[in-house]
């Protein structure tokens, strides 16, 4: 058995088939995982006992001839801001070492009820913040295409363990690009869905107003399997949406012929590069495919990356204030007062990014400043909403690179946070917009290095969106497994 | 814009976050960067344009409010589990209040 290259349908059909059973399947996952993890340090944690029980689930349930599930013991890593019940949850920051949640996430929830076995945590920017994973308290990711160089962020720990083959698929979270980025470095495909698709009760709090749960898989028909699971309304979080969830994979029928397609000239001006390149080709073969492609303008796009981290930041600064020393875990041993508490538990807790955010997220929130930073950005926001609107209403789709490069070297930018941001620019539109969006793979540079193509389609429209990634996908031989 | 040390200093006491004095010095540095480079906002006429504060998208009329049964909650035992330092019932801090 190739657990690396396992994909769903192959795991569903020999399950029924009696080929395997979900406890030697998982068996052997957590075996397979544990033993590479080293090479990229992509988990954090495992949580065998509890992939264990999952799979003796699937497995009763087969014997009883009952359906086990349409994710029926497939091996899943889970980002470790994604809450499990009873099983440590860090989110990358040292504040948070030792914290067990008491409930577990509806999208954990979800994956485990359609028959998946969560092999265990898997590592990230702390509390989502950055585009690298190098601000993960517990060590950076490697890239498991090469060890040298960054898996991107904040997902990191979830794309690299998928590309690795030490997950089926995962988790991820994405308030700016943080499962599409990384998709894009490791060579995986990565799903941001519509804002509210899907629940995220038990995500731990990055900036409300942007946070999504989405899955990374190795290919298209895996992430929509994913994806389906765990979309749709959900009590427990008001802001998660009431619309149907359609059947994705009933979506994926082939048929591109007269898509329109635009491509945002402000997104392919600077790309003179292997990136551009073979984005480009990615665009020629949708062409080949059926598509009808459009030029076409969001011209708010250059203001997006500066409306980006003053909304993202605001937020943050809001949503990190419960780290105080009261509630969560960890409190600095020697303050005396409850002012000094807060101050040492928060300045010795939180890595560099996290307190760059809050500082930065305090000030465009403070007095004199609020008009004229985070009422601004809001309003731009606003507009940028509205460019995609305007552009929905001539194509259907919206196809962009996804990072200007692909993966770059650990600590090649860690020290620019400026440089670092404006990394984001092609992935926090979407998010601004609250549009469905997902990276899927297109090629490789000359040295290797996978470069995903973005896709972006309207509110919802995620079987649009598949269509057209799962048919891209085939026609290019993009798979991973 | 640029900003001051002292600005940092005042803003890292709103925010709670006790800092030293290289990271005052860096994140006077690296803050006047970022805000320098969001002031680029100014140049966009949003005159009359309304503040997005959430995603908004056409939708259904939906019934919004569940029906109210009666559910188990947490429990304080398992919500303090997790606390620094509890006792009674409580999570503990230090003295707020001198006798």
């Amino acid at each position: 058995m190739e657990i690396a290259r396992l994909d769903i349908d192959r795991i569903q059909e020999d399950l029924r088939r009696r080929r395997l059973s979900a406890t030697e399947l998982v068996t052997e996952a957590l075996r397979f995982a544990e033993r590479e993890n080293p090479k990229t340090n992509a988990y954090l944690h495992f949580c065998p006992e509890r992939a264990l029980a999952a799979a003796a689930r699937v497995d009763e349930r087969l014997a009883r001839g009952e359906d086990p599930g349409p994710l029926a013991g497939v091996p899943v890593a889970v980002k470790d801001v994604i809450l499990t019940r009873g099983v440590r949850t860090t989110c990358g920051s040292r504040l948070l070492a030792h914290y067990i949640p008491p409930y577990d996430a509806t999208a954990v929830t979800r994956l485990e009820a359609a028959g998946a076995a969560i092999l265990g945590k898997t590592n990230c920017d702390e509390f989502a913040m950055g585009s690298s994973n190098e601000n993960s308290a517990f060590g950076v990711v490697r890239n498991p295409v090469d060890p040298e160089r960054v898996p991107g962020g904040s997902s990191g720990g979830s794309a690299a363990a998928v590309a690795q083959g030490t997950a089926v698929a995962a988790l991820g979270s994405d308030t700016g690009g943080s499962i599409r980025q990384p998709a894009s470095f490791c060579g995986v495909v990565g799903v941001t869905p519509t804002y509210g698709r899907v629940s995220r009760y038990g995500l731990t709090a990055f900036a409300s107003s942007l946070d999504h749960i989405g899955p990374l898989a190795r290919n298209v028909r895996d992430a929509a399997r994913l994806l389906q699971a765990i979309a749709g309304r959900d009590p427990m979080d008001a802001t998660s949406a009431f619309a149907p969830v359609p059947d994705y994979l009933a979506a994926m029928d082939g048929k591109l012929d007269g898509v329109r397609i635009g491509l945002p000239k402000e997104y392919f001006r600077d790309l003179a590069s292997e990136t551009g390149r073979l984005v480009e080709a990615g665009v020629r073969l949708l062409e080949r495919l059926g598509c009808r492609l459009e030029q076409i303008s969001l011209p708010t796009t250059d203001y997006a990356v500066a409306c980006y981290y003053i909304i993202c930041t605001a937020e943050a600064s809001s949503n990190l204030a419960r780290y105080d020393g009261v509630r969560y875990t960890w409190r600095a041993p020697n303050a005396d007062t409850l002012a000094d508490m807060y101050r040492q538990t928060r300045g010795q807790g939180f890595g560099a990014e996290c307190k760059r955010r809050i500082m930065l997220g305090t000030y465009v929130l403070s007095a004199g400043y609020y008009d004229s930073y985070y009422l601004k950005a809001q309003k731009v926001r606003t507009l940028i909403a509205r460019d995609f609107e305007e552009a929905f209403r001539r194509v259907d789709a919206i196809v962009t690179p996804v990072s200007p490069f692909p993966a770059f070297k650990l600590g090649e930018k860690i020290n620019d946070p400026l440089e670092m941001y404006l990394s984001d620019i092609f992935t926090i539109t979407g998010d601004l917009a609250g549009i469905p969006c997902m990276s899927v793979p297109c090629g490789r540079t000359a040295q290797g290095l996978p470069v995903g193509m973005q896709i972006l389609t309207r509110h919802f429209d995620e079987p649009g969106m598949f269509r057209i990634a799962e048919a891209f996908e085939r026609a290019g031989g993009f798979a991973g497994n | 814009m640029k900003i001051s040390e002292s600005d940092v200093r005042y803003v890292a006491e709103l925010a709670h976050l006790e800092l030293t004095e290289e990271e005052v010095r860096r994140f006077t540095e690296e803050l006047s960067a970022v805000l320098a480079y969001m002031d680029k906002l100014n140049e966009l006429d949003t005159e009359g344009v309304e503040p997005m504060a959430q995603v908004l998208f056409e939708a259904e009329e939906t019934a919004t409010l569940r029906e109210d049964v009666e559910r188990e909650t947490l429990g304080s035992e398992t919500a303090l589990a997790n606390a620094p330092l509890a006792g009674a019932g409580y999570f503990k801090v230090p003295r707020v209040i001198e006798r």
